[in-house]
């Protein structure tokens, strides 16, 4: 049933047990994004060690796959270099973009991948890709990531 | 289902889109009126007759096309202004919706004479219960010509809060502008009580008519209002088309509001005189098709009559508030039961998200809306960031209700909170 194509067990346990949630403190950069459609939010925040993202912290307001594929991000991006975290972003938003049509890389996107199904529904594209326009955003306000690019 | 004064099961038959099967051969149930309603056969028949067999420009032709064309547009002026209740069909103006419907009133304010005109030190009233099509084109008056924006807050239960009505209806008030019946928290709003007490002091009064027009018998003099927008595609109508009825002599002396053909008197070179209201305010081509096409609906719910259709709101309403209550952990935003309450029902349930809900409801081919439904103020002040909307209407069944609630019970498995 289609339901559970979109509505994978790997997401729904990031969404009952969220990785990374609550903001911390110390942070370079913090950005705050809505999806104007639906009033979800979620404000996220970015520690950079040197090259690295030391940490991701974050809280939102927002529906199970928004939460879900924020928890996910946290997991892909805490402890890499900049310039991987954000080619990891890049293969992310190519598969939310991709209208279900590309094979995501399991090795590359991790748990990542159960959001492939969501890809079909134009609608909640949105919602996959809020954590992650926040995590773009703050880390470019960081500096560090327009150089790291 | 029998309904009040028309058989339900009867009135079903005359909205094709309801035999649709959806989500593995489950029938369809919509309950997203309030965003747009479905449209009778009538309806459409209308519309590809009108493309079919009489297509041309109104007013604007002495052939046969030309003059059948303009005899059924104009019919439709006759038709809403029968609906409404207003005294003349010159106070019957053709706008894209009821946004534009507002934004041109908020618009020709700017440069209104004297009484009307909003200038610095003078205050617009709304309320926190409006969609944003009623807060931000008063926002952009307001903010563009030195004027101050004030609101009536919300009680607990979704009703306007009227114990400051002296502080915000004041000598400075130049216009009051609020939502006759909510599209979120469904409240049926006390338009004439307010209407007076802003009249006493020479402001003019808008209202926000989308979902107070399609729901209850409507007579614009008995509201007290100056000006008031309807919506067509709520209405059983095409989108595309609304409308804003207005006073005579209000539209008499405000100024025009888009400048083209069709609005004029007589054009020079150095200035224009303008025609008289209603072709004052409808500058350029017509959604021609679009009015004709509301004229059909407006024929159809008056043949139901529109006591009937409010009955059946009012029952079916009564019946799936009722029925979500029984839902653990649904919390209704606005009244919960059938007082001064017309038929949007926007709830929140613990522990889930609207996406969520609509998302596992649409799994069933139950169409609901989940987001904050352009009420965003609203939302904030009753401390919930979105919520899920349920709207019925004249062909909304009882065993639709049930099927929704099945739904929520489905939901709640399913994200593991039952
Ligand atoms: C109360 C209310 N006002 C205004 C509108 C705006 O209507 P439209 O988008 O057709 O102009 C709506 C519909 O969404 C509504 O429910």
């Amino acid at each position: 049933m289609q339901l559970q194509q979109m509505y994978q067990e790997i997401i729904l346990d990031h969404y009952k047990n969220p990785h990374g949630r609550g903001l911390r403190d110390p942070f370079d950069a913090e950005s705050f994004q809505v999806n104007p459609t639906c009033g979800d939010e979620v404000t996220l925040r970015v520690k950079l060690d040197g090259d690295k993202v030391a940490d991701v912290s974050y809280e939102g307001q927002g529906c199970s796959i928004s939460q879900a594929s924020t928890s996910v991000l946290t997991d892909l991006v805490v402890g890499r270099d900049v310039a991987a975290a954000l080619s990891t972003m890049d293969a992310f938003v190519e598969l939310m973009q991709g209208r279900g049509q590309v094979e995501p890389d399991e090795d590359v996107l991790e748990d990542g991948i159960a959001f492939a199904g969501v890809a079909k529904y134009p609608a909640r594209v949105k919602c996959a890709l809020l954590g992650w326009m926040a995590f773009k955003d703050a880390v470019a306000r960081s500096g560090e990531g327009v150089t790291a690019r | 289902m029998t309904g009040h004064g028309f058989d339900v099961e009867q009135v079903r038959k005359d909205f094709p889109i309801l035999q649709r099967r959806l989500a593995e051969d489950r029938p369809l149930v919509y309950l997203d009126s309030a965003n747009t309603s479905q449209k009778p056969q009538s309806v459409i028949d209308t519309l590809t007759e009108h493309y079919e067999r009489h297509n041309a420009n109104v007013a604007r032709a002495v052939h046969q096309l030309g003059e059948e064309s303009t005899a059924a547009f104009e019919g439709a002026r006759d038709k809403i202004a029968a609906f409404i209740g207003a005294p003349s069909r010159d106070e019957i103006i053709f706008t894209r919706g009821i946004t534009e419907a507002i934004n041109l009133v908020s618009n020709v304010l700017a440069w209104a004479d004297e009484p009307y005109r909003v200038g610095p030190g003078d205050e617009v009233v709304v309320t926190e219960m409006e969609h944003h099509s009623n807060i931000v084109p008063w926002q952009l008056l307001t903010q563009r010509t030195g004027a101050t924006l004030k609101w009536f807050g919300i009680t607990d239960d979704g009703r306007l809060d009227l114990s400051n009505i002296d502080e915000l209806i004041t000598e400075r008030t130049k216009v009051v502008s609020l939502v006759h019946v909510s599209n979120m928290l469904g409240t049926i709003n006390p338009v004439a009580e307010i209407a007076r007490r802003a009249k006493a002091v020479g402001a003019l009064v808008v209202l926000d008519a989308a979902q107070a027009g399609p729901q209850l018998p409507y007579d614009v003099m008995e509201t007290g209002a100056d000006l008031i927008g309807f919506t067509g595609h709520k209405l059983l109508g095409p989108t595309g088309i609304g409308v804003l009825w207005g006073r005579s002599e209000v539209l008499a002396a405000l100024p025009p509001f888009h400048g083209g053909g069709e609005m004029i008197e007589d054009v020079r070179m150095e200035r224009s005189t303008y025609a008289p209201a209603p072709h004052k305010f409808e500058a350029g081509t017509p959604p021609i098709a679009q009015a004709i096409g509301l004229g059909a609906a407006i024929d159809y719910l008056s043949a139901l009559g529109m006591e009937n259709v409010a009955a059946h709101e009012q029952a079916i309403t009564g019946y799936a508030l009722e029925r979500m209550l029984e839902v653990p952990g649904v919390r209704i935003l606005g009244p919960t039961d059938m007082v001064d309450r017309g038929g949007a029902i926007s709830f929140t349930m613990e522990g889930l998200h609207p996406h969520d809900i609509s998302q596992v409801l649409d799994s069933y081919g139950i169409a609901v809306r989940g987001g904050h439904h352009c009420a965003k103020p609203a939302h904030r002040r009753l401390g919930a960031q979105s919520s899920t909307r349920v709207s019925g209407y004249l062909y909304t069944t009882e065993a639709e209700i049930d099927a929704m609630i099945e739904g929520l019970h489905q939901v709640r498995k399913f994200f593991g909170v039952a």
